[in-house]
């Protein structure tokens, strides 16, 4: 078998020579060398050469990756439509009360509270971190994921402690007579 | 074909493996800037997507660079031996 680089500067001798087994007393090949004309060793064997070619090759994908996530900023969720739907009935909350629902589709949890200053906000419920679901505190008037203790601020969702690494994704909504509209989320924070 | 002298190969050897390891430090670099452009993005930063890209490049650039620093001293040939004694400015 010929090695790519053989006898190049990085090549092991014990590569180029057969092993002591690779011939019998009579310094004939064995038979089942031949059936099995696998040599385990030099087809391990990564030369630094071909290593750093892998390494580049890596270093082509991380780019492309970038390249995907700046392709995906300029064409991607400033177009996004979502569905209106109504979550709730103004009087249904008072203040500091929550109500949960989903938004924009089935498997997406959401929370809506009315603060205690009466202002209605409403957020995705999964937590930034690990997707645990939030909850409201009431006593500290903060948005609590109780998995990693990972605390968000009810009036903007943004992160005030723990490993949460983005804010809450925020819903908007609109007020339509008694009901209340969840009509979009805002581009850029739609969560992972 | 003929061994390298000793204290070439052993040059070569060191420059090698400093080039592998500035690529692998390089790598890393690219794989923080990936997760952290990502994040960023996900946070609603998108201004930061460009200069990751732009960076990532750079990075990228400087890894390719490399390699084929790598391959030029692997396939460089070999020096002509010098004659013993001593040499013209040696008198």
């Amino acid at each position: 078998m010929k090695l790519p680089g053989n006898g190049s500067l990085m090549t092991p001798p014990s590569l180029t020579k057969p092993g002591p087994a690779a011939t019998d007393m009579a310094g004939r090949r064995p038979l089942w060398r031949e059936d099995f004309s696998v040599h385990a060793a030099e087809d391990n064997y990564v030369l630094r050469r071909q290593f750093t070619k892998f390494l580049t090759l890596t270093s082509a994908g991380m780019l492309a990756g970038n390249i995907w996530i700046f392709l995906r900023s300029l064409f991607d969720w400033p177009h996004r439509q979502y569905p209106q739907t109504t979550v709730a009935r103004s009087s249904e909350i008072a203040a500091g009360g929550v109500k949960l629902f989903r938004y924009p589709t089935e498997n997406d949890p959401c929370i809506l509270v009315r603060t205690r200053a009466g202002k209605l906000v409403a957020y995705s419920q999964k937590c930034t971190h690990l997707s645990c679901a939030v909850y409201y505190s009431a006593a500290n008037n903060r948005l609590e994921c109780p998995c990693h203790e990972g605390y968000f601020a009810i009036e903007t969702g943004r992160v005030l402690q723990g490993p949460p690494p983005r804010p809450l994704p925020r819903i908007e909504l609109e007020q339509r007579g008694e009901e209340i509209v969840a009509v979009g989320i805002p581009a850029g924070e739609h969560g992972a | 074909m003929k061994a390298l002298p000793g204290p070439v190969r052993a040059r070569r050897r060191t420059a090698i493996d400093a080039a592998l390891a500035l690529v692998v430090i390089l790598l890393m670099t690219q794989m923080w800037l990936l997760t952290a452009t990502l994040e960023s993005y996900l946070g609603g930063h998108r201004d930061a997507a460009l200069a990751g890209m732009i960076v990532s490049g750079i990075l990228f650039l400087a890894c390719f660079g490399l390699y084929q620093l790598v391959i030029r001293l692997d396939r460089a040939p070999e020096p002509e031996a010098e004659p013993h004694g001593l040499g013209p400015w040696q008198i």
